[in-house]
């Protein structure tokens, strides 16, 4: 894997450090007048999502973190697994529930994901921002309290609950913010 | 339209409001006006040198000139020396300087020093010659400002509580690790390095914000082109701050060749160690010491008192192209 110098340190890119990888959050520049500088950058861990600051000596080499971004088609679950098919390739991963964590509630099947990758094996599964998911149960809507904007709570066909307006029904399809979890609106 | 030619619509245009394109201006004839009142000669040095600085601190760019590397200076110092040596009296200059890889909030890798050098005068009087300029500068905010004067090892221990002549790597190292956020991991015993970490991230950072500080008396180990004190245990060598920026660097220039050259030689032993580029030592310079008259130098990083005077804090602002529009 490639070394990165401090000099080629900025947000996003991602490094190894005590054997996790890393993305640099922000990176801040820091010389006296003359002599050593200094590079002080936040880092993301990739695995934990804690950030934490480190300051390294400038022109220091850090190794780089095979990580890459891909975008892959969510295919099944089988009790263990969810599996993922890269639209190009075919190629097929397996992520486990503690790399799924709650995106597990918002994936449907044939979605495209964006997955991040260490060394091939996927370490973090972000679902699309919109999804389009049927409602399997939610009681029944009461006519004329539209107004006043209330809501009631929906299962979806994932598993998931979200708060929709009273007239949503049984066996209707809306759309959902997957970042915030709210109800977007509904789907003919 | 691709990602590049999206950015390129979007970034041509200068950075700088046309207010620091013209307050640049503005001090630039202000600084002539300056050297002109005091006889002061303006003279104009290549940025093309077949030598390089040896600071292992300073990375130059290589470039290449009929074929040959030549590197782009990281200030005018080398030349304008020569300039004194070869009987130029007193002389300044306005130019672009590069440094590789130094990018953030208060640098650029090409950025303009105003650098001068006054023959025959004393240190203390070039200090009051720097403070009366930035008091000039602009519309002469930074004049009201008051002035504080520190001896470098007095202002370590005021605010860290450590005598930085004496203390060891360890001792300063355990300084750095009660002071909050990370400290590097700088190996050896070396306290030259840790002193660096302390000035830039404790030191610094606690200087009065809307007050000049000027530092003096240098650890001898940060003389570079300095001379050494009487007691050799500290330099000739001072810094002024506006506020907690340091904005520029002078000497009581070292006119011993020999001493010059030991400590050329002990910088490339340490770019040789560190991996970095070793070019090879401006001989001229060398045979141009010898001729030097007594003389005080500084150079100022215009664009940070640009930045003080437009009252904005990042370079970025006062640039008319940062490297990433350049």
């Amino acid at each position: 894997m490639t070394n990165y110098s401090t000099n080629e340190f900025r947000g996003g890119l991602k490094i190894m450090l005590d054997g996790d990888p890393y993305a640099i959050v922000e990176n801040e520049f820091v010389k006296p007048g003359k002599g050593q500088a200094f590079n002080r950058v936040k880092v993301r861990n990739l695995l934990t999502a804690r950030v934490v600051e480190r300051t390294f000596r400038s022109g220091e080499s850090v190794e780089g973190a095979d990580v890459v971004d891909t975008q892959m088609q969510y295919l099944y679950n089988d009790g263990e697994f969810w599996h993922f098919m890269d639209g190009q390739t075919f190629e097929q991963i397996a992520a486990d529930r503690k790399v799924v964590g709650t995106a597990a509630q918002w994936l449907k099947e044939e979605d495209v994901c964006d997955l991040t990758l260490w060394n091939g094996a996927p370490i973090q599964v972000v679902p699309p921002n919109f999804v389009e998911l049927r409602i399997t149960v939610t009681d029944p809507g009461v006519r004329g309290d539209t107004a006043q904007g209330g809501t009631k709570p929906a299962t979806l066909e994932t598993g998931a609950v979200v708060k929709v307006p009273l007239f949503i029904e049984e066996g209707e399809v809306i759309r959902v913010d997957t970042r915030s979890g709210e109800y977007v609106s509904r789907v003919k | 339209m691709d990602p590049v030619e999206a950015r390129v619509a979007a970034d041509w245009r200068p950075l700088a409001g046309w207010d620091a394109v013209r307050l640049r201006a503005r001090v630039l004839a202000q600084a002539r006006a300056f050297f002109a009142e005091r006889g002061v000669l303006e003279v104009d040095t290549p940025a093309l040198s077949s030598a390089a600085n040896s600071d292992p601190a300073l990375q130059s760019l290589a470039s290449r000139a009929r074929g040959r590397g030549h590197y782009l200076h990281t200030s005018p110092e080398f030349a304008m020396k020569r300039m004194l040596a070869a009987g130029s009296g007193d002389i300044y200059q306005v130019c672009h300087v590069f440094r590789d890889g130094e990018r953030g909030r208060y640098h650029n890798p090409e950025f303009t020093l105003l650098e001068w050098y006054r023959v025959g005068v004393t240190m203390a009087a070039l200090i009051d010659e720097v403070l009366a300029f930035i008091a000039v500068a602009g519309d002469g905010t930074l004049g009201a400002w008051p002035v504080h004067r520190w001896r470098y090892g007095a202002l370590f221990e005021h605010t860290l509580g450590i005598d930085p002549l004496e203390a060891s790597a360890a001792d300063l190292r355990a300084c750095a690790e009660r002071q909050p956020g990370p400290a590097p991991a700088l190996g050896g015993d070396d306290p030259l390095p840790w002193l660096d970490w302390l000035m830039a991230a404790c030191v610094q950072p606690a200087l009065p914000p809307r007050a000049l500080t000027v530092i003096e008396d240098y650890p001898a180990g940060q003389a570079a082109l300095a001379r050494l004190s009487h007691d050799r245990r500290t330099a000739m060598r001072f810094e002024v701050f506006c506020g907690t920026l340091e904005l520029a660097n002078g000497y009581q220039e070292l006119d011993d060749p020999v001493e010059q050259r030991r400590r050329f030689e002990r910088d490339l032993a340490v770019r040789r160690a560190r991996g970095l580029d070793v070019a090879p030592l401006d001989e001229r310079l060398l045979a141009a010491l010898a001729h030097l008259p007594p003389c005080c130098g500084v150079a100022l990083g215009l664009d940070r008192l640009l930045m003080r005077l437009a009252g904005v804090d990042s370079i970025d602002a006062v640039l008319a192209f940062p490297l990433e529009r350049a």
